[in-house]
């Protein structure tokens, strides 16, 4: 099984071209195979015969890098078919594919360990991907109020470059679901026009990294005007998309922009792990009266998590939630981090380390409240970020509970965050560059004096 | 005569082909009213300036002010409006209140936006006047943006971004017009061409000067007009509004005009000579050009002195104002950031 995406763990083998017996030459399309995002056809990189189909057609997951045929070649023995080449059936999205073996997600924990307080005991629960969670959300909300609408690149008749958006496109039509061309500065300028004359627009980045084209409407436009209008100008707006490192996307593909946004008074930043999380708080926001940023995070958007089975499933943006209790360290993270959290807590805990794990899920407003609260009863402080240390998120939470928990803190808090480098390719680079469960239990003990 | 005032009829009547007769008497004296009442409160806020109660930006609109007039004759109500920074004659066009305008200046309580914006910030969406913003060329995707409301709810109505040759050459313009001409909306863009982007002509900054071509390679026409003469803009004016509001996409008017005065309060202008601003005043004036019609429509000098005296009036009564309102309250500070959410 051919890696199709840089993120693709694993896919659905569609539909098998050939048969057992045939003759195949290089370049023949042998093979269907769904990911998430695409469907894809899979050519024969080399001549031969077709020994055996190991894995048959309609295979749901199939790891990434799984025997699915044998091919013998003229004069030489059975063997595995040689990597096959992916063919783009459909233009696949920037960034631009990449046959990689295929990375791991990071450590993804499921749900709280403990009963959680937003969810009623006996809720019915079902599960879900996070892509799904904010598909749901976006549809629901575009049902319950006729002035919400999607615009972004590849969002309707692609389905989305990630499938976010899969099914709007046929149920909303195209005037409410618009795709725009490759101008970030442009659309998002439309997208805050349109909200300022009382539209509720959601604007999708393909990434968020693509809205640095776009951060001045962003910021000028959209944080600003309300203020400078003496409150007569509104703009309720979702800006949304993937932030922060996929996999091997190199440096302009893989930047985490929390501290950016977080920055700039008049923005609401939110960064969502889980599914539940990722419908309740889109829903949210795209009530908010307010321009919000949404963070989505790729590597993400495939994880199925439980989500509470109910109608109108809203999470209110500025609270964060503890996701582990524990005693001894208080653990903040937010987005992907989240799930490399839970797993170094689950390593403290076999070092007699208790650790407790704050999701943030909104950078601004921060709950500033309840990482305090944790900190008085841990009375140690590691912060946990995909972006650059410098002027970032775990520097103002560092900075806010050194002015008002000084007196609670045992030791000086530390921030686990991406080295200060532009994101290396390199398989080894990458991953010696961003945080991760050994960085984060190492800082851990650190302040424990550990 | 009263001054204008919110919800007040624009002086010319559009008809239903578009095509327009602007030669009653009462249209041009209010033509000429509209226009007087700009360049005099430019001008007082000249002198507020050099007093020091205005600080900061201040761009004045002297010279050009038949563009804000004749194209606010030919706009109907739900019509949205958009400009860049140079924005004081438009709102005084669009019936915005010249006390509240001149508060603002003066960063006062009264002001429009309660003394938080600015010159360069004001908002009036009661008269579809939605700003009054600094970023050079940021007005043209929101205006564009506007048109995208329109064509959504398909109320009817256009929306007119103005900006200026400065803005014309920044890339959001033209992201702009490709996805105005291809969802065809109803957004007419103004570009009033007064020959310098601050101390730049455009013969130093643009490879093509003619800018009512600039949306050619998208298919989007486009018109010349003199932006001197008010009846000329609101002719052309309607003609662009007839093709935008009837489905036909995004119209283009370059109007050629001049600014008296530096780009801004600081500027000294030594950029251009002292003949070539006079030659313009001389022989191109707007208000002095209007003042020939309105003779040959019987219009005395008696009764453009009526006008006057009501525009000083109103002028130093927005002055006044303007000195007089208290500075905003020390709690304003953080009023305005967030709206709440209704949840």
């Amino acid at each position: 099984m051919p890696a199709l995406s840089p993120t693709m763990e694993e896919g659905t083998l569609a539909k098998w071209l050939v048969k057992e017996g045939d003759t195949v030459k290089a370049g023949d399309v042998i093979a269907e195979i769904e990911t998430d995002k695409a469907t894809m056809e899979v050519e024969a990189v080399d001549e031969g015969v077709i020994e055996a189909i190991v894995v048959p057609a309609g295979s749901e997951n199939v790891k990434v890098n799984t025997l699915i045929a044998r091919l013998k070649g003229e004069g030489e023995a059975a063997s595995p078919a040689p990597a096959a080449a992916p063919a783009v059936a459909e233009a696949a999205p920037a960034p631009a594919p990449v046959a990689a073996a295929a990375p791991s997600a990071g450590p993804i924990s499921a749900a709280s360990t403990f009963a959680d307080p937003e969810i009623p005991e006996g809720t019915p629960l079902k599960k879900i991907t996070v892509r799904d969670a904010l598909r749901d959300a976006m549809a629901e909300e575009m049902r319950r109020d006729d002035r919400v609408f999607l615009m972004g690149e590849e969002v309707a008749q692609y389905q989305g470059a990630y499938k976010v958006s899969r099914d709007l496109l046929q149920e909303f039509g195209d005037k409410r679901v618009i795709d725009t061309p490759i101008t970030e500065h442009g659309f998002a300028g439309l997208g805050v026009g349109a909200a300022m004359a009382g539209l509720k627009p959601i604007v999708e980045f393909m990434t968020w990294n693509f809205a640095m084209q776009a951060i001045d409407q962003i910021i000028n436009s959209a944080a600003k005007t309300l203020y400078m209008s003496g409150g007569q100008i509104k703009s309720s707006i979702v800006f949304r998309g993937p932030n922060g490192a996929a996999s091997r996307v190199g440096a302009q593909h893989s930047q985490d922009y929390a501290a950016w946004y977080g920055n700039v008074p008049g923005l609401k930043v939110v960064a969502p792990y889980d599914a539940a999380d990722a419908k309740g708080l889109m829903k949210a926001a795209i009530r908010d009266p307010n321009p919000i940023v949404f963070l989505e995070h790729e590597m993400m958007y495939g994880h199925e998590f439980d989500i509470p089975d109910v109608e109108d499933w809203v999470v209110p943006i500025g609270k964060a939630k503890i996701r582990r209790q524990g005693s001894d360290v208080t653990l903040v993270a937010y987005s992907r981090m989240v799930g490399f959290a839970l797993q170094a807590a689950e390593e403290l805990a076999k070092e007699g380390i208790s650790a407790e794990v704050v999701d943030l899920r909104t950078i601004r407003p921060l709950d500033h409240d309840t990482i305090l609260e944790s900190v008085k009863k841990t009375n140690r402080l590691v912060t946990v970020e995909e972006g650059w240390g410098p002027m970032g998120v775990g520097a103002e939470i560092v900075a806010r509970i050194t002015e008002f928990g000084f007196d609670y803190l045992d030791a000086p808090p530390l921030r686990v965050h991406q080295e200060d480098v532009p994101l290396p390719y390199a398989a080894n680079l990458e991953a010696l560059s961003l945080p991760s469960v050994p960085k984060i239990v190492k800082a851990a003990k650190t302040v424990c004096y550990r | 005569m009263a001054r204008a005032r919110k919800g007040e009829a624009p002086a010319g009547k559009a008809d239903a082909t578009g095509v327009n007769a602007f030669v009653g008497k009462d249209e041009l004296l209010k033509f000429y009213q509209d226009m007087l009442l700009i360049r005099r409160f430019e001008e007082r806020a000249g002198q507020l300036y050099g007093m020091g109660l205005i600080g900061g930006f201040c761009h004045l609109y002297i010279g050009q002010e038949a563009i804000a007039v004749g194209m606010q004759s030919i706009k109907v109500k739900g019509d949205q409006i958009i400009t860049g920074y140079r924005d004081h004659g438009h709102m005084l066009a669009a019936g915005m209140d010249p006390n509240e305008v001149m508060a603002e200046l003066t960063g006062r309580a009264g002001g429009s936006s309660r003394g938080k914006g600015g010159s360069m910030h004001m908002f009036d969406v009661e008269t579809g006047f939605y700003g009054g913003h600094g970023i050079v060329g940021a007005q043209v995707s929101l205006g564009t943006g506007l048109a995208l409301n329109n064509h959504y709810r398909g109320n009817g109505n256009v929306a007119f971004a103005y900006f200026g040759d400065g803005a014309a050459n920044q890339g959001q313009v033209y992201e702009s017009f490709n996805m105005a001409q291809l969802w065809k909306l109803p957004v007419v863009y103004v570009i009033e061409n007064n020959q310098y982007a601050m101390g730049t002509s455009v013969e130093r900054s643009a490879s093509e000067t003619a800018f009512h071509k600039r949306g050619t390679s998208f298919r989007i026409p486009g018109e010349e007009v003199d932006g001197m003469d008010v009846i000329a803009v609101a002719e052309a004016g309607a003609r662009a509004a007839e093709h935008a509001r009837s489905g036909q996409g995004p119209f283009i008017l370059e109007m050629k005009t001049y600014r008296y005065r530096g780009h801004s309060m600081s500027d000294p202008a030594k950029y251009r000579t002292k003949d070539e601003v006079d030659n313009v005043k001389q022989t191109r004036d707007p208000i002095d050009h209007l003042k020939e019609r309105l003779a040959k429509a019987g219009v005395t000098e008696d009764d453009l002195k009526v006008v006057d005296a009501e525009v000083k009036r109103i002028v130093a009564e927005a002055a006044e104002f303007a000195r007089t309102s208290p500075e905003p309250d020390p709690s304003e500070l953080y009023t305005d950031v967030y709206l709440e959410a209704a949840q």
